[in-house]
């Protein structure tokens, strides 16, 4: 092998390392670019996420429901909306949960709002400290009015329309 | 399992596998190394004998067989850490290759019979290393089954780290005690141990970290953890100093504290554990400065190496020479001086690949290292679980230590610690090791980039809801 031939190998040995570490950084840099909302968000992202208004042509198109946002109107999470879209809402400590609460009269999943034959029905999942429509403390699934306060640990929410 | 009927399903939007994408690379990466083996061939005048067509194709079929299991078993996973690792590999192989030609041709010139070669026996590891990666994605489905093991992988993380202190099976080998000789195998356990033990942490923070970080006194304007929440990192602190009395073996005790007191900030997000640790770590090292004498002899020949060049600073000085011998652009593959190095393919692969890719090559490895370490952290900022986010942050941060210790000692940064170059260095424990850190890695984030459907926990069958009618 002559020198020069050598040389040539070297540098392009080199420059095809380089080819390979830009091709992976090239990849990143696609990744980065991605819709933000094509990747499940952590728990500290959740509430921006929740509080995008709901979108009026796809609620019209499906059956009616009674509401069309759940308010937290006390407690910690004072002021988080989360708009209803026809889809089961979680409530509880679990950080996949619809709602995450920080409570330790919570549980890790506490309760879950679902739409039934066009009003909000809450279910308790068996929470230690139980879920509560005003001063009632509920058995069984039961619809939730608008405007009910509903009360889980220190936290409490509202159907509005 | 399926949703109730009156859950509409989620939208899903196609998230890209980019797993072709994947395979391209990898080929890139085999056909980079194949390059680098003809290079060598060339430069030395050694002849490519059947056996390094051999080789090379068993590496391509090892990188195949990774690529189809992860296809199949890890289909959202990041795309860019199997390469990646896979050409670390394959660099590794090249220059131990290289320094078994150097070694032979040496022996041949001083009339000594030649060394067995290197390059096969890192292959045979390389082969244990892909099988056992295999074995990770397809028995773990999912990585919360871990947490449910906490305590036990604590223990035999444990185990495991002591182990080179028993009688028959531990061994001591050039000072160090970190290795057990079993039937003609050694081992080095402490490889296999960071990976139990970030493990362990992972699931012992998440169950501890809200007492950790919100229950604090002040002391001068800190807010100091409570006497009570100290204990862990004592317990770590002495383990590590245990490490480096017994077994005296700086790399691994630096290693272990500095792995747990990141993993501790990341899961608090307080900046006083950083400075608790900082401070232990000073006073442990000022302790061990004094106390030990193999501890002194480092930093003294950090400091001065010249003056030790034929004895104690001999490895670190040709160290240097090779690196300065490099240069920008480097000797080129086959036409430096690797092996004048003593341990050039374990502890001082990092001087011989500077040497002959110069600085231009070195960079570039470490920007394939801080690609993988920051496509690890970037699934643990994209998982949702608490315990999947510390599992892969602490993965990363151990690669991301052990390369800064290696190659800042190697490149006379820091004062100089035995620990092995991930992925790149002969020797079958880390090589074992690295790779299963691939693989939980590449698990977890195959869970951060699924799109999401109902992806129910493994402990969650009680909350499943039958709707009445």
């Amino acid at each position: 092998m002559s020198e020069l031939a050598l040389t040539l190998v070297r540098l392009g040995f080199l420059t095809l390392l380089w080819v390979f570490v830009l091709a992976t950084v090239l990849v990143l840099r696609r990744d980065l670019r991605q819709p933000a909302d094509a990747r499940p968000l952590g728990r500290e992202r959740r509430a921006p996420k929740a509080a995008r208004p709901p979108r009026p042509a796809k609620v019209a198109k499906q059956q009616k429901v009674k509401g069309s946002r759940l308010v937290v109107i006390e407690g910690p999470l004072k002021g988080t909306i989360i708009p209803l879209e026809n889809m089961q809402v979680t409530i509880g400590r679990a950080p996949d949960s619809t709602l995450v609460i920080d409570d330790d009269y919570a549980s890790s999943r506490h309760s879950r709002i679902y739409p039934s034959e066009g009003s909000w029905v809450v279910e308790d999942l068996g929470s230690t400290n139980g879920t509560w429509i005003d001063r009632t403390r509920i058995t069984s699934p039961t619809v939730l009015p608008v405007g009910a306060p509903l009360r889980i640990g220190r936290t409490t929410l509202q159907i509005q329309k | 399992m399926s949703a109730p009927d009156d859950v509409q399903p989620p939208r899903v939007r196609r998230q890209p596998t980019r797993r072709n994408l994947e395979l391209l690379l990898l080929v890139f990466a085999w056909g980079l190394g194949v390059l680098g083996i003809l290079q060598v061939t060339w430069a030395t005048g050694e002849t490519a004998g059947d056996s390094l067509w051999i080789t090379a194709a068993v590496v391509a079929a090892l990188s195949l067989a990774m690529h189809v299991v992860v296809r199949w078993k890890a289909r959202y996973a990041d795309p860019v850490m199997l390469p990646v690792a896979t050409l670390l590999t394959i660099l590794g192989l090249v220059m131990i290759y290289r320094i078994d030609v150097a070694a032979a041709s040496r022996a041949e010139l001083n009339g000594n019979p030649p060394p067995t070669p290197d390059v096969y026996s890192q292959l045979t590891w390389f082969t244990v290393a892909v099988i056992l990666f295999i074995s990770v994605l397809v028995l773990l489905r999912d990585h919360r089954i871990l947490q449910r093991y906490t305590y036990t992988f604590g223990l035999a993380g444990l185990i495991l780290l002591v182990l080179p202190l028993a009688p028959v099976i531990g061994t001591t080998v050039n000072g160090a005690t970190l290795w057990i000789r079993l039937g003609g195998f050694s081992f080095q356990p402490a490889e296999l141990a960071k990976i139990l033990l970030t493990v362990f942490f992972a699931g012992y923070l998440v169950e501890k970290r809200d007492s950790l970080a919100l229950v604090r006194t002040k002391v001068v304007g800190i807010g100091l953890p409570r006497v009570k929440d100290l204990g862990p990192i004592l317990i770590a602190w002495l383990v590590s100093l245990g490490v480096l009395i017994f077994e005296t073996d700086l790399g691994t005790s630096l290693l272990f504290f500095g792995l747990f007191v990141t993993m501790l900030y990341i899961a608090t997000q307080r900046r006083s554990w950083l400075i608790l640790g900082g401070l232990l770590f000073a006073a442990g090292a000022v302790l061990a400065y004094y106390l030990f004498g193999h501890v002194r002899l480092r930093v003294t020949v950090w400091l001065d190496p010249w003056a030790y060049a034929d004895d104690s600073g001999y490895q670190i000085v040709q160290s240097l020479f090779g690196l300065a011998n490099g240069g920008i652009l480097g000797a080129g593959l086959g036409q430096g001086f690797p092996n004048l190095v003593p341990f050039a393919n374990t502890d001082f692969i990092v001087a011989a690949l500077g040497e002959e890719l110069g600085l231009t090559g070195l960079v570039a490895m470490l920007l394939l290292y801080a690609v993988l370490i920051e496509r690890g952290l970037r699934t643990a900022v994209s998982v949702r679980d608490p315990f999947g986010q510390l599992l892969a942050a602490g993965l990363s941060i151990t690669v991301a230590l052990q390369v800064f210790v290696i190659i800042g000692g190697v490149t006379r940064l820091i004062p100089l610690t035995g620990l092995t170059t991930p992925f790149l260095s002969y020797g079958g424990s880390s090589l074992i090791a690295n790779w299963i850190i691939v693989a939980l890695l590449l698990r977890v984030s195959d869970r951060a980039r699924r799109p999401e459907v109902m992806t129910p926990s493994p402990d969650d069958a009680v909350t499943q809801v039958v709707r009445r009618t």
